[in-house]
């Protein structure tokens, strides 16, 4: 079976999958849960300073976006960093740490923008024996209204100060975690690297509303009445996090950089997806907030056979693979030409296809054949846009076949050239290159 | 001959075969409804098709695709209003269609998981929700002046009697019996309808207003159609069908031959279904619905051995596999290409039937096969279909028997009109006669306009 073990800037963990700093990694007894379930390692959840511990509302702290069939999609939260006591969490996560030696500790961190109150942090967490820590500059709710979480990771100037800092007073891996709440997530990537991260980690909650109470109009979940934006995560915001992370690995400035990835990963495919495009391992919270700890299971066995399949022996090996298959759409070739083809054996005659292409895109696919119900597909109208594919009930019903070179594309009577051609050079662009 | 022997012949009949529990379990809902979370669980199988093949299969039309969307969102209001605008007794009809054969059966769902959605009971979810809520969709148009005559209280009527009092005309229902209803009161095996639903559904169908329904009341005794030609604008016949098919075989008259669908009405309307005597073996002779609903009935009332035997093989029979499998499940056995020549009986009660063994020709004839086999019997049951009997006066035309309608349901004389089970091109289905009311209260409303303005 496929080798599993991870090594990510250094930290050692049996598998690549993380629990996020989250709830479920609040406290030793929800920790060493995770570590007999399997899990490869955990971000223990954000410490702030010393103190009187904060506070959270004693009203909900979640929301959820469910499908038809009660699924959860998509999940938000208004909880802040733990409530609890700084030494308690100190002591647990040494304990845990002496007694897990092999799993992965991190300890996330939350703490004012003064190099005082970093400083005094860091001391204290270097004795706890884990392995490195994460700045939480993510957290849009709550912490973000005093200055800290998504408030810091919103400015890349203060990003590269604390990253700094943290360089400077620890000897531990600095991991910086990133908001997606921010225009270009490559800025602050290169703003971590910029101040030493050893990595980023990415994505943190996207700023969200899940929905009114049409009784009274409230904000769901609803604090006594009234309601503030929470953090979205789950698997509706998966494609989002993907898109970041490529974003930052395929940047001249931070290629290199190495990135856990984080942002709905539910199952082992949506591990494979981070990984090919960049990440160094995976970090998970609410699949196991929706399923238990359980599910690492098939994160572990569903990974290790298709990596058997695909003849990988480690999980380097498929770090990044995606990467390159990456580009701008100015880059994409005109030349490659689709058309939709529906599998009349396995076509169950819904119709679809046809209505969705009928009211909304290119009349490309035909209802009746000989007077009788029939779906197919009219070439000289298809784009290939890849509708019907997308809205079709029945898996591999309808592919997109690609126009050999040679072949007359229907709709456009051009014979296909087969030699690449992009919009940077198309006769139709008035900024084409070498166009004087 | 000794005493045993004797006993032996003593047909076994007996009321309170079984506990209290025994009849409640076995006279439960046969298809319990869907929870609240299983019907949008269920909805949620449903593709959406684009025109759909399962409002095409509906008899009456009905949007099932788009009111099953409207059930994915919690909007049950909207689906209920999207049923009964086509089917006024949806309710009924989602609870006793045969729906593996027609919208379940056109559900795409077929083809890729062999399981359709479960059409019947999400309309039975949302109509139930708005009757439950009393939600009433339709008002009555304001009082056009013209009245209409119903004959029959049953699916066609009311469907037709709802047709007419929403476009404002003023609705008599003639019923020859004590309840309305028609067979969904008298005429459907117990466990398919319960909770006094086919009252229910009355009450909320003549809520519109502007529908009187007279019990008691039969045409051909009480009045005559020439009646309510002069003294209502329109008549419409709904009056099913009274007469039943007999064998013609020496002894059907013997105690213990039972016409299956006076005995379905026996249990349909018993209180204590513990007073119902059955036979410990008993015979059932039909291929349709009501051998299947009598058969299984029988059983689930404690009868130790049911038979069902029919003169032709499975495919043959009108009553669809799902139904057959059905009463098999629950214990009934079928023997099938038999058909009845002899009834023995002793001391004037049933105590046998001799078969002979029958096989189909390529011609769709039955052939003897001249083996033959005896089964005894304690009680038999004949369900070999149901005839018009009724004298109509003045007469109207028939076709296959019954009478004669066109597509708008108007019969050979002008300003009548007739459904459901009664027309010569009638299916037998709840769903066709509501069918045939609606359309007939439509041409009914076209021909009171008219006439409106010729005066």
């Amino acid at each position: 079976m496929a080798d599993l073990s991870s090594t990510f800037i250094g930290i050692q963990s049996p598998n690549p999958f993380w629990l996020a700093s989250a709830p479920p990694t609040d406290k030793a007894y929800n920790v060493i849960r995770a570590f007999e379930a399997g899990w490869g390692g955990v971000v223990w959840k954000t410490l702030g300073e010393d103190g009187p511990p904060l506070v959270n509302v004693n009203g909900p702290r979640y929301g959820a976006w469910h499908s038809g069939d009660r699924r959860l999609m998509g999940f938000n939260n208004i909880e802040l960093i733990t409530d609890r006591p700084l030494a308690t969490n100190l002591q647990e996560i040494t304990q845990v740490k002496k007694d897990w030696p092999e799993r992965a500790m991190i300890v996330s961190l939350m703490v004012p923008c003064e190099e005082k109150a970093w400083l005094d942090i860091l001391l204290r967490v270097e004795d706890t024996g884990a392995d490195g820590i994460e700045l939480n500059f993510g957290c849009p709710h709550g912490m973000s209204e005093r200055g800290m979480g998504s408030a810091v990771g919103q400015v890349p100037e203060y990003v590269e100060m604390v990253t700094r800092w943290c360089k400077e007073y620890s000897s531990m891996p600095v991991i910086v975690k990133l908001t997606p709440n921010i225009t270009d997530i490559r800025h602050a990537a290169r703003a971590a690297q910029a101040g030493g991260a050893d990595a980023v980690s990415m994505i943190n909650t996207i700023n969200s509303i899940i929905s009114v109470d049409h009784d009274n109009f409230t904000i769901n979940p609803s604090t006594g009445g009234k309601g503030t934006h929470g953090g979205y995560c789950g698997p509706a915001v998966k494609p989002i996090a993907l898109n970041m992370v490529a974003e930052v690995a395929r940047d001249e400035v931070t290629r290199e950089l190495p990135i856990s990835g984080i942002g709905g990963i539910t199952d082992w495919r949506d591990a494979v997806d981070f990984i090919a495009l960049g990440a160094g391992n995976v970090q998970v919270c609410t699949a196991a907030m929706t399923y238990g700890f359980k599910i690492v299971e098939d994160l572990n066995t569903g990974l290790a056979d298709f990596m058997d399949s695909k003849g990988f022996g480690s999980i380097d090996e498929i770090v990044g693979k995606a990467v390159d298959r990456l580009t701008d759409w100015q880059y994409l070739d005109l030349n490659y030409v689709v058309k939709a083809e529906i599998d009349q054996a396995r076509c169950i005659q819904c119709g679809r296809c046809h209505v969705v292409c009928e009211d909304t895109s290119h009349q490309a696919i035909s209802s009746l054949k000989d007077g009788l119900r029939h779906f197919d597909v009219i070439e000289e109208e298809c784009v290939g846009c890849n509708l019907c594919v997308s809205v079709c009930p029945v898996e591999d019903c309808i592919s997109l076949r690609e126009l050999a070179a040679g072949e007359v594309d229907k709709r456009t009577g051009e014979v296909v050239s087969g030699q690449y051609a992009n919009w940077t050079t198309h006769a139709n662009n008035p900024m084409r290159e070498g166009r004087s | 001959m000794s005493e045993q022997a004797a006993e032996a012949e003593q047909p076994d009949i007996k009321s309170a075969r079984l506990s209290a529990e025994q009849y409640a379990r076995n006279f439960s809902d046969m298809h319990p409804p869907l929870g609240a979370t299983a019907a949008l669980v269920e909805a949620d199988r449903c593709y959406f098709c684009y025109d759909a093949p399962c409002t095409e299969a509906c008899p009456t039309g009905i949007d099932v695709a788009g009111f099953i969307n409207m059930i994915k969102s919690g909007n049950n209001f909207g689906a209920a209003r999207l049923i009964l605008q086509e089917n006024i007794v949806g309710g009924s009809c989602a609870r006793v269609c045969p729906t593996e054969t027609l919208c379940e059966q056109a559900c795409v769902r077929n083809d890729q998981d062999h399981r359709p959605v479960s059409i019947g009971l999400l309309q039975r979810h949302a109509v139930d929700a708005a009757m439950a809520a009393g939600q009433q969709f339709f008002s009555r148009a304001p009082d056009s002046g013209k009245t209409v005559a119903i004959v029959g209280a049953g699916p066609a009527g009311l469907s037709c009697a709802h047709g007419l009092a929403r476009r404002g005309h003023q609705v008599t229902i003639f019923e020859a019996r004590e309840k309305s209803g028609g067979l969904n009161e008298y005429g459907l095996a117990t466990y398919k309808m319960l909770d006094n639903f086919a009252v229910r559904e009355i009450d909320y169908i003549v809520a519109i207003g502007g529908i009187e329904i007279r019990h008691g009341q039969r045409l051909g005794e009480d009045f005559d159609l020439a009646d309510l030609q002069r003294q209502f604008d329109a008549v419409f016949l709904g009056i099913g069908l009274d007469a039943v098919n007999r064998l013609g075989l020496a002894g059907e008259d013997a105690d213990g031959v039972i016409s299956a669908v006076d005995y379905i009405s026996e249990i349909r309307q018993c209180l204590d279904l513990a007073e119902l005597p059955v036979g410990r073996r008993a015979l059932v002779i039909g291929g349709g619905m009501t051998a299947i609903d009598i058969a299984t009935q029988v059983k689930l009332l404690g009868a130790e051995e049911v038979t069902l035997v029919y003169r032709r093989g499975p495919e043959a029979m009108p009553a669809s596999m799902e139904e057959q499998e059905f009463c098999q499940i629950k214990g009934v056995k079928i023997r099938y290409n038999a058909i009845p020549v002899r009834i023995h009986t002793t001391g004037g009660h049933v105590s046998s039937v001799e078969f002979a063994r029958s096989q189909s020709a390529a011609d769709g004839s039955l052939n003897n096969t001249g083996e033959g086999f005896s089964l005894p019997a304690d009680m038999l049951f004949t369900a070999i279909g149901q005839k018009f009997n009724a004298g109509i006066d003045p007469p109207l035309a028939f076709e296959n028997g019954r009478i004669q309608v066109d597509a708008e349901r108007k019969a050979s004389v002008s300003g009548v009109w007739a459904g459901g089970d009664c027309i010569g091109n009638g299916a037998d289905l709840t769903v066709a006669a509501a069918q045939d009311g609606k359309l007939a209260a439509k041409s009914i409303n076209a021909f009171l306009q008219s006439s409106g303005n010729e005066e």
